[in-house]
């Protein structure tokens, strides 16, 4: 019924919404950057075992404004919060914030003067990923819901 | 025509900086004129942190300072406890110790070979030494259920027997390891664009290299044969039989160099204390400072008080203070401890070997090229949650 008999073969019909979130969700480049212990685990699952490419992932930029997404991997230090939260403004919209570990998340074991409890705090995250340090597996998890929750996201809402 | 220095920014958010190192450059055209490292970007308070926490509860926090090799870590915190405590640790434990710590150093040495070279262009590096490092991490989550932050080192031994398997999983690596090595030497040792960003590049002369404080593979680099485990043998390394690499080029290829013969060196540390592993018991015999075995505790009263009173109130090890220093794959790392007669450390320092080495930036890198900068960061092998702990 409607327009789909009309249209000839060949041609696939879907909304800008679906179109959109899947070419995203399939291309997220990751700031190349590490804070502390995650960000060797991290390393870990860019490696050959893990093998992030898998996911479409493994583009590394190491300049924030060709970045869409943020791995904070580690614990985030008084001293480096505006950086980070610099970093972050730098990087163009859409833009997504993955809080890798326990100290990102919530401080972590070190609960003192140095340590921003969670990143959180500075920045908007949409996943967070419990460990000490994650697994590869599960930063791999972290990252497959967030691609799921990117397909969800509608374009005429402004991210953020 | 006139000429001005400039003022380069490098990190702290820099693929190459291994981390949140900063540094502020002073640049006349392409040559470094001076190099200011800035720290402090990691900054955890880990020392502040330990004289809030009983004794025991300190390891973990050690774990996550040089987190490439947290078994050294853990050793020289639990050998410095030891030594204040005046504790025998059993042969086994010690030999156990012995072996993890020699992967340890394999571990972290595969790291900066992998890493190292991916800032200087080799960038398969990374993968084949990422490969080797998943064997490691195996025996780590083999005998602590960890992968990275193990904490198996407990004051007076280790916290569990090790497993039935270790055996056979380490000697797996050891049949496998040199064959590897043999391929890093094939990429890198006679690659000449690898030995042209790394030969005579970021030199330090041995005078230098003594009076910043160099130590491990960095002063080896410069021609010095001084090794701990030779030195002042700790967790009796005097037993093993192993050679110490040293080179006199003083410039990152010899650094490169060192490091890969150590690793050969390890292995047959390795392989020596797993040949003459003692039997025993895994734990020194301490009662109020070791935790009493699981079935113990479920079955003795006098066991379950004292599992209960390490657990909730400590234990006060005699006032004093002690020093204990251990080759770690970086350099000495060095714990010193002050006790008050509390549960609590009055005061816990550590000697980190990256610190110290950070601080000879500045001679390494004055003179050469901009990009020599980031041969120099790789060859000394920083991680910054060592040098800002």
């Amino acid at each position: 019924m409607g327009l789909e008999e009309k249209i000839p073969e060949g041609i696939l019909l879907t909304t800008v919404d679906k179109m959109t979130n899947w070419a995203r969700k399939s291309s997220l480049w990751p700031l190349g950057f590490g804070l502390a212990c995650c960000a060797i685990e991290m390393m870990s699952t860019y490696g050959p075992r893990f093998d992030l490419a898998r996911f479409g992932m493994e583009v590394m930029r190491p300049s924030p404004r060709q970045a869409d997404l943020m791995i904070v991997s580690g614990r985030v230090s008084n001293k480096m919060a505006p950086v980070l939260k610099r970093l972050y403004g730098q990087m163009p919209n859409p833009k997504w914030v993955i809080s890798m570990g326990a100290c990102a998340s919530t401080g972590g074991v070190f609960n003192n003067y140095a340590i921003l409890q969670g990143v959180d705090k500075i920045l908007p995250v949409d996943i967070y990923v419990p460990g000490c340090p994650p697994r590869p597996e599960q930063l791999i998890e972290g990252i497959v819901k967030l691609q799921e929750k990117i397909k969800s996201e509608s374009v005429r809402r402004k991210k953020k | 025509m006139e000429t001005r220095s400039m003022t380069l920014n490098m990190g702290p958010q820099h693929p190459a900086t291994h981390g949140v190192l900063r540094i502020q450059l002073e640049l006349e055209g392409e040559t470094v004129l001076k190099a200011y490292p800035i720290i402090g970007y990691l900054h955890t308070g880990i020392e502040k942190t330990a004289e809030s926490k009983h004794y025991r509860k300190v390891i973990p926090l050690t774990d996550r300072m040089d987190y490439l090799a947290p078994m050294s870590n853990n050793l020289g915190y639990c050998l410095a406890m030891e030594k204040l405590l005046e504790i025998e640790v059993p042969e086994k434990a010690q030999w156990a110790r012995v072996c993890l710590t020699e992967l340890t150093r394999i571990n972290s040495h595969l790291v900066w070979v992998g890493t190292h070279a991916l800032d200087i262009g080799a960038m398969s590096m990374m993968l084949y030494g990422f490969r080797e490092r998943e064997k490691i991490l195996g025996i780590y989550e083999l005998v602590s259920g960890q992968r990275m932050m193990s904490t198996y080192f407990r004051i007076g031994g280790l916290a569990e027997d090790i497993p039935p398997d270790f055996d056979t999983r380490v000697r797996e690596i050891l049949d496998l390891f040199p064959s590897r090595y043999d391929e890093y030497e094939d990429l890198l040792t006679n690659n000449p664009i690898w030995r042209n960003r790394t030969i005579g590049v970021a030199k330090i002369s041995p005078e230098d290299a003594l009076s910043s404080g160099l130590t491990g593979p960095l002063l080896r680099a410069c021609g010095f044969k001084h090794d701990l485990r030779k030195a002042n043998p700790y967790s009796s390394y005097d037993k093993f039989d192993f050679d110490i690499p040293t080179n006199d080029g003083c410039d990152v290829y010899a650094r490169y160099l060192v490091r890969l013969e150590e690793m050969r060196q390890s292995l047959r540390i390795i392989r020596q204390a797993l040949d003459g592993m003692p039997e025993g018991p895994f734990v020194a015999d301490a009662p109020g400072i070791v935790l009493p075995p699981k079935e113990r505790v479920l079955s003795e009263m006098e066991a379950l008080i004292f599992h209960f009173k390490i657990i909730t109130e400590g234990f006060c090890p005699p006032e004093g203070e002690v020093y204990q220093g251990i080759e770690s794959p970086k350099g000495e790392i060095g714990f010193y401890i002050v006790s008050d007669g509390s549960p609590y450390p009055y005061r816990m320092r550590v000697r980190p070997p990256s610190f110290v080495h950070v601080g000879a930036l500045d001679k390494m890198c004055r003179g050469g090229l901009l990009a020599d900068v980031i041969a120099a960061i790789g060859s000394i092998d920083i991680v910054l949650g060592e040098v800002d702990r």
